[in-house]
């Protein structure tokens, strides 16, 4: 039972900065940009993240100094890809080496330093409930947060117009200019908005994950979370599912190179990539028949005609 | 006001040739900014990355030792590139490559093998990472996943299984516990071309290789399909070229060049296999094949200065404390200057005032 | 509306030039010109997409600024674009709502939709996503769309020009409706019969400038021509009493499934091309055409070898190149992007076609001089104008463009030769200089077959025409003995011989 218990605590906690990291990213994505960049947007949040954290000494600050790290990378992407029309898969990877670098710098000075996690919740009676009430009731305020931030994402998609139009820009940009809907604008904002979202995702890794930074401590998480919109179909429903079973095999891994298996640790810290690997095989082979769910203008480069 | 981006009728010769000096004068411009905040006295620090390493022979040799498996990595990735395939995995290729290579020497090591040995490991590195490379190709072509995704997962993999090998089954009995293998023997090591340096026999294969690349690209049928494939897939179709085989293609050449990159690294300067061999290689070579718009020439002059900013790097490290971490920021930021002076080549930009703000015309 | 001294400026080209336009209510006006005479460019200004160099507009006595699409629409200006702003994966409500302000509910808008839909004979499911149907019923949802919002000056760009002969009929009557209920219309055409038909005034445009304001139903078919065109236009010779030898093409019950989900299936398509002849083959695009032609060209392989024979031999299993190399060749409809690569040299697309069977590659090597002498002849021969030797694709006018295309392909004098669209947006001397070229080809002993959605040009230059629809081709009919009529009916579905139902003909074409 306390197994359970506290092997589920665990593969949420790993699986909040993949969710919250692929919401964003799902955004993006629906609007038609490609943003590579997600791992050097986390990192750096990360690295700003816990700076602000430490300099102030309050975890909401330093959330704040994250989200506004990962809406900087993020804007410098956008004022590459969408206002001179560079090619977005460069652009990306731009993005994560020199958020990777620069994190690297501004991290330096923090490496050792410790600070006070986030609080987990705690309700009086519920919190205390057996097996389900931690898991329930006593998680910190990112959790819950990526939780309610997948809800408004779909909210926003489906039920609202903004949400429309936004797909509508990510079927087809000629159409949605020719209606006069500004493309640029709506695909900026959602850049900025996928920026923010894996600054706060790269925020929690020491602000509630450990409470402490380590250079490189985001170690590709940034890149599994593009395969989880991939995995999701671009469905903010499925990236729950999608977030939590690579959580989960995160975990495994770890209590299996506990167990001894005698199998090398090596292989088993591999797995959450290859893990990677194979769902995109598989998603894209069940796909193949039915065409592709992305959407149609996924990457492709809008130069509003004169 | 607002910027706007029109189309240029044709290509600007002036801007392409102009493009990567004024993204270079950008970078230091920037740099420069940046070592102001660090407290570092900006004139003192350029002058430390970026001239200092010119003056003396030994570093110019470095330079040369740094460049060239940035080089090769960069002119197997700029084939890829050009077809708009993006493999990113080359970090792990190398690796692959590094270790099937080593493995001839691990086996023949200590023993009185001939020097049928240097040139079996050169081949087997470049053949781990062709096939290794393969992976992420079939992927693509047999079931359409990304590319870029899973090569770059393949990385991660790379890294730990070869973490295994020199931790476990081919460390050094003798080498006191470092997870390294035992010292190639003199059969398995390239060659040094100098006294005093430590030059060595790889980078005549790299400017072999970017000689090989020029022609290639500029002269034959298959370098025309490369650029037709990333230029204008459609019509790529329809001129009879099959671009699926073209995705193994590119992914098999860019992963051998790889991986031989990885065996030369390890069986020259390094001289054996160990855990670290390569400071990300295989993505400073994504920088360099950019920034020598994918052209085997350009890619030469870039490899020769990322690999300066390298020895630059480790140089200010130790003489004014500058952290390793700015010369990544530095090629970061170097590639988004060079990516946005390119689309220049391309494009105009245009102001258009407020009451035009909604105009958009095509005739 | 009022248009006054409307100019129009990009650079130094003036795409309009001092135009006088007026629009009164219950009038059909006509707005007549070649592609490119600068029709498309004067709407764009009347609806507030474009901002004239000089000239203003009126509405309803008062001047008029309009700084973008919504203000026209907020006035009572619709417009139905020749190319629909349509998203493919969304619903026909939500499409509609992304072209409506978001004034009323969703539901409401949704319900309101269907009516009117219902009440103007267009029907439409607001449910149903757009990708899955047909060309026709798209435009409908435009013009639903820009019915909703109640205007009184309603603009259409060539709405004709992907629909049947009786889908345009159904739309006249819909458009007489219209005019009846007091609204004015603009109606941008190149089509002389249709004005001639359904408008009461036209006003034509040729070069920027406005020709004249006319009747046209006092005006003949050839003074309207002539005012279009302006000087005559050598008419085409067809070489009559060609001598006509064995099948050098020969299609034989191909059925295909089409690569993308949104394609059409082709179904036991069988046709056979004589050398010496001009096949034709009529239809709305959307119909097969482009699954045909990727068919022939061997972009997509067929089923059996025996599916395509070229000259005798089974080509159904070969690729480009090789049915190149059997004396092949192809001219797709896309111009840029599919028969060239638009940032690429003239030289390096001669090479995209002739790299397999024209002596431009020797052992692995591309022979640049070889590839430029063809870029020379193709010019000299078909009078490709261009702004220096070896220019890149795109910096071409579509005309000249054309002109290399098929001129590249015909200097190889092919046996067989497959063309696609030979003339859509192209101006009238160049389309005459290629269709002159096509027959004279023809006439060398080669089969050429033209896939052409203008049945005035298959007219022109075809001795045998069929129709295409829904994946199958029909029996050609002598070009002699078929009228345009006939060639509708087909285009809409109707086996030879028979009228469609009314039901074939109110779901016209695609899937």
């Amino acid at each position: 039972m306390q197994m359970f218990e506290a092997i589920m605590l665990s593969v949420i906690a790993a699986s909040t900065p993949l969710l919250l990291a692929a919401a964003g990213e799902l955004v993006v994505e629906r609007s038609g940009v490609l943003n590579l960049g997600v791992e050097g947007m986390m990192i750096m949040g990360a690295a700003c993240g816990f700076a602000g954290a430490y300099v102030s000494g309050s975890v909401i600050i330093g959330a704040l100094c994250g989200v506004l790290a990962g809406a900087a990378m993020a804007a410098i992407f956008a004022a590459l890809t969408l206002g001179l029309a560079v090619n977005q898969v460069a652009s990306g990877l731009a993005l994560t080496i020199l958020g990777t670098g620069l994190s690297g710098l501004i991290g330096a000075g923090f490496v050792g330093q410790r600070i006070t996690p986030a609080p987990q919740l705690h309700l009086p009676v519920l919190t205390d409930l057996p097996l389900l009430g931690r898991i329930l009731f006593g998680q910190d305020a990112f959790v819950y947060f990526s939780i309610a931030l997948v809800i408004g994402i779909w909210l926003f998609l489906y039920r609202t117009r903004g949400g429309l139009v936004l797909r509508a820009v990510g079927d087809n940009h000629t159409s949605a200019h020719a209606l006069g809907y500004p493309v640029l604008r709506i695909r900026m904002l959602a850049v900025l908005f996928g920026g923010a979202c894996a600054g706060l995702a790269g925020a929690f890794l020491p602000l509630a994950y450990t409470p402490f930074f380590i250079p490189g401590m985001t170690a590709g998480r940034g890149w599994i979370a593009l395969a989880l919109v991939v995995f999701a179909s671009w469905r903010p429903g499925r990236l729950v599912g999608g977030a939590y079973l690579f959580g989960a095999v995160t975990i495994l891994q770890l209590h299996a190179q506990a167990l001894g298996l005698g199998i090398p640790s090596q292989l088993m810290s591999s797995l959450p990539y290859l893990a990677t690997v194979i769902v995109l095989v598989l998603i894209s082979r069940t796909r193949g028949s039915a065409g592709s769910a992305a959407p149609a203008s996924l990457g492709v480069v809008f130069v509003p005609d004169r | 006001m607002q910027l706007a981006l029109e189309r240029r009728a044709e290509r600007s010769t002036v801007i392409a040739i102009a493009s990567p000096l004024i993204a270079i004068a950008l970078t230091l411009v920037t740099i420069a900014v940046l070592f102001a905040i660090l407290g570092k006295n900006p004139i003192e620090a350029l002058d430390v990355y970026f001239l200092e390493p010119l003056l003396d022979p030994y570093s110019l040799g470095e330079i040369v030792v740094k460049a060239t498996p940035l080089v090769m990595i960069a002119i197997g990735l700029s084939l890829c590139y050009i077809a708009n395939i993006w493999n990113i995995g080359a970090e792990g290729q190398f690796l692959i490559g590094a270790v099937t290579g080593s493995w001839l020497a691990v086996r023949t090591n200590g023993t009185d093998a001939g020097h049928w040995v240097l040139p079996a490991m050169l081949v087997l590195g470049a053949l781990g990472g062709a096939l290794y490379a393969l992976i992420p190709a079939i992927c693509k072509v047999r079931f359409g996943a990304s590319e870029i995704l899973t090569s770059l997962m393949l990385v991660y993999v790379a890294n730990f299984g070869m973490d295994y090998l020199v931790r476990g089954p081919w460390r050094d009995p003798h080498g006191l516990n470092f997870p390294t293998t035992a010292e190639f023997d003199p059969v398995a090591t390239v060659p040094t071309l100098f006294e005093d340096s430590r030059v060595h026999a790889g980078s005549l294969v790299a400017l072999a290789v970017v000689m090989l690349a020029t022609v290639l690209l500029g002269r034959t049928i298959m370098g025309f399909e490369i650029r037709l494939v990333g230029a204008a897939p459609k019509a790529a179709r329809f001129s009879g070229f099959n671009a699926d085989r073209l995705v193994l293609f590119t992914f098999a050449v860019s992963g051998a060049l790889a991986g031989l990159a990885g065996i030369i690294e390890v069986a020259g300067p390094v001289g054996h296999l160990q855990p670290d061999i390569s400071p990300g290689y295989g993505f400073t070579a994504i920088i360099v094949a950019f920034l020598g718009r994918l052209n085997p020439i350009g890619i030469l002059i870039a490899g020769l200065f990322l690999a300066l900013t390298f020895i630059g790097g480790e140089n200010a490290e130790i003489a004014i404390k500058v952290p390793l971490d700015l010369t990544k920021v530095f090629q970061g930021i170097l590639l988004f200057y060079v990516l946005a002076c390119d689309s220049l080549i391309v494009y105009r930009i245009r102001l258009i005032g407020t009451f035009r703000k909604l105009a958009h015309a095509d005739v | 509306m009022r248009a006054i001294g409307i100019t129009k400026r990009y650079g130094s080209f003036l795409a309009n030039d001092g135009i006088d336009l007026d629009l009164y209510p219950a009038e059909i006006h006509a707005l007549l010109g070649e592609n490119g005479a600068g029709k498309s460019t004067l709407v764009k200004v009347m609806y507030g997409l474009i901002q004239p160099s000089a000239g203003e507009l009126q509405w309803m006595g008062q001047k008029l600024v309009l700084t973008g699409p919504s203000e026209a629409r907020a006035l009572g200006i619709g417009m139905v674009f020749q190319h629909f702003s349509l998203f493919e994966n969304l619903t026909v409500a939500e499409n509609v709502a992304l072209g409506l302000a978001p004034t009323e509910s969703f539901t409401a808008m949704s319900e309101r939709l269907e009516e009117t839909a219902r009440v103007y004979g267009l029907p439409l499911d607001p449910k149903r996503e757009v990708w899955r149907l047909s060309v026709g019923e798209r435009q409908r949802i435009e013009i639903v769309r820009m019915l909703m919002q109640n205007p009184k000056l309603l603009i259409l760009d060539e709405p004709t020009a992907v629909l049947t002969p009786q889908e345009a009929d159904q739309l006249f009557v819909v458009l007489d409706r219209l005019k009846s209920e007091g609204r004015a219309i603009l109606y941008i055409s190149h089509k002389l019969d249709e004005v001639k038909r359904l408008c009461d005034t036209a006003t034509i445009l040729r070069g920027g400038k406005k020709i004249s304001t006319c009747d046209p139903r006092r005006e003949t078919a050839a003074s309207l021509a002539r005012m279009m065109v302006g000087a005559e236009i050598g008419e085409v010779k067809a070489a009559s009493g060609r001598g006509v030898s064995v099948p050098r093409l020969v299609i034989h019950q191909l059925s295909l499934q089409p690569d993308d989900p949104h394609g059409t299936h082709l179904d036991q398509v069988s046709l056979e091309v004589r050398g010496g002849e001009v096949v034709g083959i009529a239809g709305v695009s959307g119909n097969g055409q482009d699954e045909l032609f990727a068919a022939l060209s061997g972009e997509r392989l067929s089923p059996s070898g025996g599916a395509i024979v070229i000259d005798g031999l089974a080509a159904g299993l070969l690729g480009v190149n090789e049915r190149r190399r059997m004396g092949a060749a192809f001219v797709p409809e896309e111009r840029l992007g599919h028969g060239t690569a638009p940032r690429m040299k003239l030289s390096e697309n001669a090479l995209l076609t002739g790299h397999a069977a024209s002596g431009m590659v020797k052992h692995g090597f591309v022979n640049r001089p070889a590839t430029l002498a063809t870029v020379d002849r193709t010019t000299e021969t078909f009078d490709v104008r261009k702004a220096k030797r070896d220019p890149e694709a795109l910096s071409l006018s579509g005309g000249n463009l054309q002109k290399f295309i098929v001129g590249r392909e015909i200097l190889r004098e092919p046996g067989v030769l497959v063309v696609s669209q030979p003339t859509w947006g192209v101006d009238a001397g160049a389309a005459a200089t290629i269709r002159q070229a096509l027959i004279d080809l023809a006439a060398r002993g080669a089969a050429v077959l033209v896939v052409s959605q203008d049945l005035d040009e298959l007219a022109e230059i075809a001795d045998r025409i069929a129709v295409m629809f829904h994946g199958r081709l029909s029996s050609p009919l002598d070009a002699a003995d078929v009228t345009r009529e006939k060639l509708g009916l087909l285009m809409g579905g109707a086996k030879a011989g028979e009228a469609p139902s009314a039901e074939e003909a109110s779901h016209a074409v695609g899937p």
